[in-house]
């Protein structure tokens, strides 16, 4: 834990300098609120923000996370079963993986109406891919001299997936999970731009903005980045309990990580 | 060329699967609408989408329907914030590599800024950089560097640092200095990790250009072209624009790779 008395300092620092800027330079509250402004619009504005909270965080992007990372762990198990289609998606996969997929929103938004579940349908797709790609290539992980011990011992594929497969593929599955995460909240926010019942991270950050009134887009923005910690800080922690069997978690190992 | 077929068949026939999947939908989908569905289709069909897709394109440059221009106004802001975040990122990784009090203290912020969704304070940025007298493409590109930052930094840290203890030894026995140490071995080394980190800032550079178009009532640009195609429920041209999006950040990453392979053949078949 000593290690995080460094960072702490920085951030300590930059806040004070922040602070200090917005006092002493008289910074517009338009360009810049100081840290004391949001804060005060946090505690001002706790049942608006909660409400935002409840309608982007609970009721799109953790449904639209649960079945896109899902979806793209059942298809990744389906996928490596064939190695016809394993040579045939995963390039497909990475490729989409790759693209603007947060463009999709205004059409989901078209198909799935402006409430949650059109939020939930672009978080989803987003969260699909990275997660199919991870679990097929975590498949993949283990040697041929691991392979061969279990054909020695006779063991059905199904009992290869089991005890050796899929725990060698779950440092892979919780990379794509941590990045899944800000994938799932980015693309909820983004599609609230698209059109929304009145209520909602996204749509706040956009009508505030407009408005100018800075402090209630910053003080939004501390939730959406306390909750992104959170969720990714989170799995981390899962990470480390589930697969505490990696040398890069194993004590007194951990200083040679560089 | 057995090789060859081995390799793409098993593509051709999912992307063909996926095709014929796509085409079925539409036509389940837009059965009910008739007429309608000509021109707003709830979910085109393949051949609509490219016949959009085309006619957009093949619109003279200049004309505010062309896709070519729209996607040239994007891939402006995403190259500027791109080469930004290039130049910050390499020295940033170079400054945290070397100085340990950086590394202990901005490494975990660095990492810890990209849980924060910095997509969604773009409207902000848009906001308030408009509101000192900056507009166009600069908001935009801050956007893309942003988002294109991390990548970089990560990657050319753990690229610095990739030489084993065997091969700094062997340097030290050389007598290099510190500067030799990077130049011969660091730097070289670097490469074979940044050229991946830089695909994926491409990557994220075009899709943060897109979004930083959405909020800024922009005219122009492949972001104000979905927004408006969908505020006006112009389906075809919303799906047009999402594939020319996507066709930007297939050229994007191809010239990250031809960049990559210039590299490589003036370090003769190495990276």
């Amino acid at each position: 834990m000593r290690a995080a008395g460094a960072p702490i300092a920085f951030g300590l620092i930059v806040l004070g300098l922040w602070q200090a800027a917005c006092t002493a330079f008289h910074i517009p509250r338009i360009l810049l609120p100081a840290p004391t402004a949001i804060v005060a619009a946090f505690g001002g504005n706790l049942p608006l923000l909660g409400a935002d909270f409840v309608q982007t965080v609970l009721r799109s992007v953790l449904p639209g996370f649960a079945l896109g990372s899902g979806a793209g762990f059942i298809v990744g198990l389906a996928v490596d079963a064939s190695p016809f289609l394993r040579r045939g998606v995963l390039p497909v996969a990475s490729l989409a993986g790759a693209l603007p997929i947060v463009g999709i929103a205004p059409i989901m938004v078209m198909w799935f109406g402006f409430d949650w579940q059109s939020k939930a349908a672009v978080a989803a797709v987003m969260t699909f891919f990275p997660m199919l790609v991870n679990t097929v290539a975590g498949l993949e992980a283990p040697g041929a001299m691991e392979r061969d011990l279990l054909r020695s011992y006779s063991a059905s594929p199904w009992q290869t997936l089991e005890k050796l497969r899929l725990p060698a593929a779950l440092p892979y599955i919780f990379t794509a999970l941590k990045l899944d995460t800000t994938l799932a909240l980015i693309g909820a926010i983004v599609a609230e731009f698209f059109g929304t019942p009145t209520v909602g991270m996204g749509f706040r950050i956009s009508t505030e903005a407009a408005r100018l009134d800075l402090d209630v887009v910053w003080a939004e923005t501390l939730v959406a980045a306390i909750t992104g910690s959170a969720l990714f800080f989170g799995l981390a922690y899962l990470e480390r309990l589930v697969t505490f069997w990696r040398p890069a978690f194993q004590s007194g190992s951990e200083k040679e990580m560089r | 060329m057995r090789e060859a077929l081995r390799r793409t068949l098993p593509v051709i026939v999912v992307v063909a699967a996926l095709l014929a999947v796509w085409y079925a939908a539409a036509l389940v989908v837009d059965a009910p609408q008739g007429a309608l569905a000509e021109k707003r289709p709830l979910l085109p069909t393949p051949q609509q989408v490219a016949g959009a897709l085309l006619a957009g394109i093949l619109q003279p440059p200049t004309s505010p329907r062309s896709l070519i221009y729209h996607a040239g106004v994007t891939a402006a802001s995403a190259a500027a914030g791109f080469a930004l975040a290039f130049v910050l990122g390499i020295g940033l990784a170079i400054a945290i590599v070397n100085v340990r009090l950086l590394d202990r203290s901005l490494m975990p912020w660095i990492i810890a800024s990209q849980t924060v969704p910095a997509l969604a304070v773009a409207p902000m940025v848009v906001v308030v950089l408009g509101n000192i007298g900056l507009t166009g493409l600069v908001p935009k590109a801050l956007i893309a560097a942003w988002l294109s930052f991390f990548p970089i930094v990560t990657s050319m840290v753990a690229g610095l640092r990739s030489p084993e203890r065997i091969q700094l030894d062997l340097l030290r026995t050389y007598s290099a200095g510190g500067w030799d140490v990077f130049a011969q071995l660091r730097w070289p080394a670097s490469m074979s990790f940044l050229f991946p980190g830089m695909k994926v800032a491409a990557t994220l550079a075009v899709v943060g250009a897109i979004v930083a178009e959405l909020p800024t009532g922009a005219q122009a640009g492949l972001g104000a072209r979905l927004l408006a195609a969908s505020y006006y429920g112009q389906t075809l041209q919303l799906w047009a624009a999402l594939v020319m999006a996507s066709l930007l950040a297939v050229v994007v990453v191809g010239v990250v790779d031809g960049a990559r392979g210039v590299l490589v053949r003036v370090r003769g078949g190495r990276l």
